[in-house]
């Protein structure tokens, strides 16, 4: 593991023995979850529908509570890191305050952290170059397309340098084509920011090119079924899609999915999983 | 890498604006020809077959020249005196006066109430009904008591017109108090999950997210309101015996109806108007106000 980019003493993420049952039919979501994220990480969740990968995320983030089991961010309780403004979010689309103008998309969070007008201006214009949307600012987010919105949305989660990014399938609703550029800025963006990046994800390709770690999920009751290390160098870049060791890591996540037991007991596979079993071919 | 910034298109868009705007005036006035004709026509045919439906009769009585009723406005209201127009104009001024109040007071009042319903479930279920069975109650039954009621209570300057501006806000309330509530109520989860991440304080969320997300429930609810405040204040005049305003030239020219029917047509002309142009000022402030994807707004 790429162990260069540890920035500090101690998991950024850590989960004990985490459950979660929905009240509902009693649904257990998620069954005894381990799992520790380091500085200056990248791991991504990847599993089919319904194995609790992004209710994994949402507990991480104090916006859904475990039933049981200890959850750790930046050494205190989930709350107290929510309450503390550790962590950005992203998710699948990009949740736009459509009377907002980018600039003063980018600015919400900063707002609430009053910091002063002039300080914002000077940090969101940093950050649109970051996410190359300069010159986008007083535009409205419907006059974008939807991966210039969805780069809006990441500037927004780092605007105020969250030690934790947390991303629910950013990337999801682009196009493939959208989706890989998107990547390589996310990994640009990472490199930059030296932030700490937990990744829900429905693409064993994404995960893989994205991760240093991929922590692959089955379901029913979703639990992780393997944790895969990515040994691929840094940084990467196109070229990393056509290294042989990519293929080879590719196979390895999907053949810790075909375990996880993607295939049993299906009846109606859900959109998440189409991408999946493409993949899987 | 990045898409390129648009090419200023600003000179496009004026000339499609251009292009939009004389269709609306064509349409328009297309529009009213046809009204026009419609009138006319029906006027036309019915006095020509000697017309009959009950006890109505087409005549220039029942069914004056629309140029008549327009000419109107031109003819001395009364013999010596000044222009119908001139008169019908001051009782408009008196009446959006009136309106203007109602409608200010009813809206706050509306805005206010529908953002204590979406905050206390308790609150939406306790009172709702009774909000909703207030608007049962027909004005004109509630506005002789609203005059008992307020009339006393208020100082020198505001009496009378003061009762008719609360009559008018009664009208006003009510759909703004519905639309605020469902506005306020019909965030998306996910933006609210947004608020939550950042540890958003009640007050922020409300500010920063409910209140602009409820803004085109708001003026949906504004544009029903506009136009009922001058119908609330109207009415709200005959029993506050008000003679100042079009409800008192309405109750005037009522009585003179036999001898001429086109004052009373010439005054519910200039009432209607009225009712167009309170509209017609929400519609602007919704423009300068509600910046929305074009699917938001109403």
């Amino acid at each position: 593991m790429t162990t260069e980019r540890l920035v500090g003493d101690g998991p950024v993420v850590s989960l004990r023995n985490v459950a979660k049952s929905f009240a509902a039919g009693g649904v257990r979501a998620l069954e005894s979850i381990d799992l520790d994220v380091l500085p200056g990480e990248l791991v991504s969740l990847i599993g089919p529908s319904g194995c609790g990968k992004s209710t994994l995320l949402r507990i991480v983030g104090d916006l859904v509570e475990p039933t049981s089991g200890e959850v750790v961010v930046n050494g205190k309780s989930a709350r107290r890191a929510r309450l503390d403004r550790d962590y950005g979010i992203v998710f699948q689309d990009p949740v736009l305050y459509d009377w907002r103008t980018v600039s003063k998309n980018i600015a919400l969070p900063l707002e609430l952290l009053r910091w002063d007008r002039a300080a914002r201006a000077r940090r969101v214009q940093e950050l649109l170059e970051l996410v190359e949307l300069d010159g986008f600012g007083d535009h409205h987010p419907w006059q974008l397309s939807g991966g210039m919105q969805q780069r809006v949305s990441i500037a927004r989660a780092l605007s105020f340098s969250p030690a934790l990014l947390l991303m629910d399938e950013p990337f999801g609703a682009l196009d493939e084509m959208t989706r890989e550029r998107l990547n390589g800025e996310l990994l640009r963006i990472w490199e930059q920011s030296r932030s700490t990046i937990l990744f829900v994800t429905h693409s064993i390709s994404e995960a893989v090119f994205l991760s240093t770690r991929v922590v692959v999920m089955c379901r029913r009751p979703g639990r992780i079924a393997a944790i895969v290390d990515v040994d691929l160098g840094q940084p990467r870049t196109a070229d990393t899609r056509e290294e042989p060791r990519f293929f080879e890591l590719v196979t390895e996540v999907r053949d810790r999915l075909r375990e996880g037991g993607l295939d049993e007991d299906r009846t109606a596979p859900g959109e998440g999983e189409i991408d999946l079993l493409e993949e899987l071919k | 890498m990045v898409e390129a910034a648009p090419a200023s298109p600003r000179l496009r868009v004026r000339d499609e604006r251009v292009q939009e705007g004389a269709l609306r005036v064509g349409l328009f006035l297309a529009v009213l020809g046809g009204l026009w004709a419609l009138w006319e026509g029906f006027k036309a045919v019915g006095e020509a077959t000697d017309l009959r439906i009950g006890q109505f009769v087409v005549n220039d009585r029942t069914l004056p020249h629309l140029h008549d009723v327009v000419g109107q406005l031109f003819e001395p209201s009364r013999r010596n005196g000044p222009l119908l127009i001139d008169v019908l104009w001051d009782s408009a001024l008196f009446t959006a006066k009136e309106a203007a109040a109602g409608f200010a007071l009813g809206a706050l009042f509306g805005l206010a109430l529908g953002t204590l319903l979406a905050h206390s479930a308790i609150a939406q279920r306790g009172l709702l009904p009774y909000i909703v069975a207030s608007q049962t109650v027909p004005i004109l039954a509630v506005a002789p008591m609203v005059v008992v009621w307020v009339n006393p209570r208020l100082p020198p300057s505001l009496k009378d017109w003061g009762a008719v501006a609360v009559i008018s806000a009664y009208l006003t309330f009510f759909p703004v108090t519905i639309n605020t509530l469902r506005g306020l109520t019909s965030v998306d989860p996910r933006s609210l999950d947004l608020m939550r991440s950042y540890a958003a304080t009640g007050r922020s969320v409300l500010w920063k997210l409910r209140f602009p997300a409820a803004l085109p429930f708001v003026f949906a609810a504004l544009k029903i309101a506009a136009p009922a405040s001058v119908v609330g204040a109207i009415i709200g005049e005959l029993p506050a015996s008000v003679q100042d305003g079009l409800g008192g030239a309405i109750l005037n020219f009522n009585q003179y109806y036999v001898t001429s029917p086109t004052s009373l047509w010439a005054t519910n002309l200039i009432a209607a108007l009225l009712g167009i142009t309170f509209f017609l000022a929400v519609v602007g402030a919704e423009k300068l106000v509600v910046r929305r994807a074009p699917e938001h707004v109403a």
